[in-house]
């Protein structure tokens, strides 16, 4: 039992100064923590949720026990706040023919417990990550790799991974991968020590990692405290005391204890406070896009959508979508119009991919397109666009302003097409039983353009719920996939945008924004591309 | 005596099968699968699902996942819960943080209901009656969530005197506004019903045989008429200590406290069977245990009731 029932009545008593405990106490440390340039000794504090799962990298699918994992690993390389991936304890990760990767290690790296991080850290962590008996949530992240398989018992070690030596190991993918090495941040990559394996439990309820911070306590249901860890050999210094996870239910409780000052930062606004947030937070609130997309697919065997026609009416409607008044209007701002397949978070977006004007609303030619179609074959008058959505999840609003906008645009029956309940919804998009179009959106698990294309749009993909199946399509992105470099392969996704823009398989409407905020008592607070505000850089006296 | 409270506690077995077992049905007929529910909106690998469902007796038929678990329930294992942690162990942690919350609601509500509801029976018709019969009309009228938020706002992030959340700092202090949100509307009817039986027992016989004798009108009202006053009261009270641990789930998310009603409210989103009937079981023991109490406190408040 870690809950500490009686945490001292001085605490209790002086609530409004825990801000002060917290610095009278880390100041007694300062003597000791070593000196880098700037590093402050407040210990800051941010929302987060108890972990659904033991702390164990490959078992950790959501974003509670993600933020704890983050603090306490690096893995092979770490994502900066604009997406870029960068080495960590990778030295280099090289390949020529982007199949066959050679992963070399940086000298110096311990695990907090006074371990070595070698090879074979990485290698049996994602061995054991991949084995079906342990059935770990994160286990399709090691699909690609040769020996990985859902029929019989995953054997990576030996096919897909080989340990060279202490620094250096090899990874062999069943097919070219150009942004294998961008993926390597995710904390199902994470190297995992020796003392894992004697006892996963434990490990679970207690991780020694190698990143930024080493875990002081973990309160369930209430809190995890870290503190920096003196064995860290990255660029990721921790630039504060420590960092204290309070674990809310609500984003509601989260919000006002920001404002009451129990709380210096919050990763996310709760949609009651959409209004008033930004004037509550000034200049601290923080409202950007995310790597969430968000669309309507609409099905490739619609009648009415095929062929010519079909590109025209896609075209139609996606230019008669006010996206910029509906966002402001229905989402305060909180989402930003798209203006291609990706996220701007991800390193080579571009908002102006050729083509990529289709998604700007314009009536006349919205108008003149839907015309151009009814040359072709003529639009029942009685007929209705619908778009399905999920009544659970709060899409009734927008779907509503969009089918409104079709509707007066250009003059057809347009409305929402409203499922009670999640389940219901997904069963009938995946039976292909769904009637009309219906709203889709993606997160991205890694900063690469290619994680929002070739998982939906691929012919035959598993999330390509449209049945969308371009060649060309398919060919760019398996030249992307095996093109020297993550460059020359974002170009070639890019040239696979152009045909979305051309074919509109789903038709895009906004990136959902990360809102979140930090009170005065910290300062350099930064969001990074998966939403997680960087907390290692953040600092506060 | 000592009998009648054997035969209440051997009455306690058939509630807790028919709890257990309607509960666990209840929560095996919601839709959806909550093992897919563990990979969000991706889902999870049909083979790895497949692992899980094995893991968690889910690919078993009904009865036989009751069955199990009561084997396990007998042998002092309440199960693992799908984030890992013994149940036995997140019912021990979160449970005494209820506890002390729905005491602290009770006590609240009691000591201001009765004391108000004394004066407004006493005075009734005065303008402290009606004052007090309108702001219990206003509690009860207003969801709590509404009376949770409002007082969570103004005396936690506005006037600062309260934290507006409890979170890992559980004590006396943190949990009064919680604890006063949570007894507000008990109070209410605790107040309204006091001060109902007190102005009806003024007039009652033996009030007017008691101030007849010449008893002071101090000791008229607390020994006899506040005393037999007191029964319905107290009825009330006792299934309300139940109702408060039960009901604390609302107040529990506004507040943050890390306690009963948050286990129970993440073990029912996660469809977690063995956790929902775990945490159910232990509040329908504590319900008939208070229920119990209250019968044996009217032998105490009223000597006409013997029990044999």
């Amino acid at each position: 039992m870690k809950i500490k029932r009686f945490t001292g009545l001085t605490a209790a008593i002086a609530v409004g100064a825990l801000t002060l405990t917290a610095c009278s106490s880390s100041s007694d440390d300062e003597a000791t923590t070593e000196e880098s340039t700037g590093a402050s000794t407040g210990i800051v504090s941010v929302n987060g949720s108890e972990p659904q799962n033991p702390l164990v990298p490959a078992n950790t699918n959501e974003t509670g026990g993600g933020l704890l994992l983050d603090q306490l690993f690096s893995g092979l390389v770490y994502y900066d706040a604009d997406g870029a991936a960068h080495n960590e304890v990778a030295e280099s990760i090289e390949s020529d023919d982007q199949q066959n990767w050679t992963i070399t290690l940086k000298e110096g790296w311990t695990f907090s417990d006074g371990s070595p991080v070698t090879a074979s850290s990485f290698v049996e962590a994602w061995n054991w990550g991949a084995l079906l008996s342990n059935a770990t949530l994160s286990s399709y992240f090691f699909e690609p790799i040769e020996g990985f398989s859902y029929d019989e018992e995953s054997e990576l070690k030996g096919q897909g991974l080989e340990v060279v030596d202490d620094q250096t190991f090899t990874v062999k993918l069943k097919q070219p991968e150009a942004d294998f090495p961008l993926r390597l941040g995710y904390s199902a990559f994470y190297p995992l020590p020796e003392s894992f394996f004697d006892d996963p439990e434990a490990f679970g309820e207690a991780p020694v990692g190698n990143g930024p911070y080493v875990l002081d306590e973990w309160t369930h249901d209430a809190e995890a405290t870290f503190s920096p860890n003196e064995e860290y050999a990255g660029e990721r210094t921790a630039q504060n005391g420590g960092v204290n996870v309070k674990f809310y239910q609500t984003q509601e409780a989260a919000y006002n204890d920001l404002l009451a000052g129990q709380l210096d930062i919050i990763t996310a606004v709760p949609d009651s406070a959409f209004e008033t947030y930004e004037s509550d937070l000034g200049d601290r609130a923080v409202n950007q896009p995310a790597a969430i997309f968000q669309s309507f697919t609409i099905p490739e065997e619609l009648e009415g959508f095929t062929g010519e026609e079909g590109d025209l009416r896609r075209a139609a409607i996606s230019k008669a979508i006010d996206r910029d008044t509906i966002t402001d209007a229905i989402f305060s701002g909180t989402r930003t119009p798209a203006s291609d397949f990706t996220s701007p978070v991800i390193d080579g977006w571009s908002d102006s991919v050729p083509g990529a004007e289709v998604t700007q609303y314009d009536e006349a030619e919205a108008q003149d397109l839907w015309a151009q179609a009814n040359e072709i074959a003529e639009w029942p008058e009685d007929r209705t666009f619908t778009i399905g959505y999920n009544a659970d999840g709060g899409h009734q609003a927008w779907v509503d302003a969009t089918t409104n906008s079709i509707k007066n645009v250009l003059g057809i029956q347009a409305e929402g097409n409203a499922y009670p309940a999640f389940a219901e919804f997904r069963e009938d998009i995946t039976n292909r039983s769904i009637d009309g179009a219906f709203r889709t959106g993606w997160q991205a698990d890694y900063p690469a353009l290619g994680n929002f294309l070739g998982p939906i749009y691929k012919t035959g993909a598993g999330s390509n719920d449209g049945d969308y199946s371009n060649a060309d399509f398919d060919a760019l992105l398996d030249e992307a996939a095996s093109a020297p470099s993550v460059e020359d392969s974002n170009a070639l996704y890019q040239q696979a945008q152009e045909i979305l823009f051309q074919d509109l398989p789903a038709i895009p409407l906004w990136y959902s924004n990360v809102t979140g905020g930090s009170a005065d008592t910290v300062e350099g607070v930064e969001f990074g591309w998966n939403s997680v505000p960087l907390l290692y850089e953040v600092t506060k006296n | 005596m000592a009998w009648y409270v054997a035969r209440r506690v051997m009455q306690l077995i058939p509630v807790f099968l028919g709890a257990t077992l309607l509960i666990y049905s209840l929560v095996f007929l919601l839709p959806g699968d909550p093992i897919q529910a563990l990979g969000g909106e991706r889902g999870v690998p049909p083979a790895v699902a497949d692992q899980l469902r094995a893991q968690y007796n889910l690919d078993k038929p009904f009865i036989v996942q009751y069955l199990l678990y009561l084997q396990g329930l007998f042998s002092f294992d309440l199960g693992v819960s799908f984030s890992g942690r013994e149940i036995s162990e997140i019912i021990a942690s979160a449970f005494p943080t209820t506890f002390q919350l729905a005491i602290m609601a009770l006590v609240i509500e009691t000591v201001l209901g009765v004391g108000v509801g004394l004066i407004a029976g006493l005075r009734k018709g005065g303008i402290f009656d009606a004052t007090f019969l309108i702001v219990s009309l206003l509690v009860i009228a207003v969801p709590i969530f509404v009376i949770g938020f409002v007082f969570q706002f103004l005396f936690g992030v506005q006037l600062g005197w309260f934290p507006p959340t409890v979170g890992s700092d559980v004590s006396f202090y943190t949990l009064m506004l919680p604890a006063i949100v949570l007894g507000s509307v008990s109070f209410a009817y605790v107040m309204r019903l006091t001060r109902t039986t007190v102005a009806e027992n003024l007039g009652a016989d033996y009030v007017r045989t008691a101030t007849a004798k010449g008893l002071s009108r101090r000791r008229v009202v607390s020994v006899h008429v506040l005393r037999n006053s007191m029964i319905p009261v107290v009825t009330f009270l006792g299934v309300d200590l139940g109702a408060l641990m039960g009901g604390a789930v609302v107040t529990e998310g506004i507040f943050n406290v890390p306690g009963i009603g948050n286990a129970l409210y993440t073990a029912i989103k996660a469809q977690d069977s063995p956790a929902v009937v775990s945490i159910v079981t232990v509040l329908v023991i504590v319900f008939l245990i208070a229920n119990l109490l209250v019968d044996l406190l009217y032998a105490v408040l009223d000597p006409r009731i013997r029990y044999a």
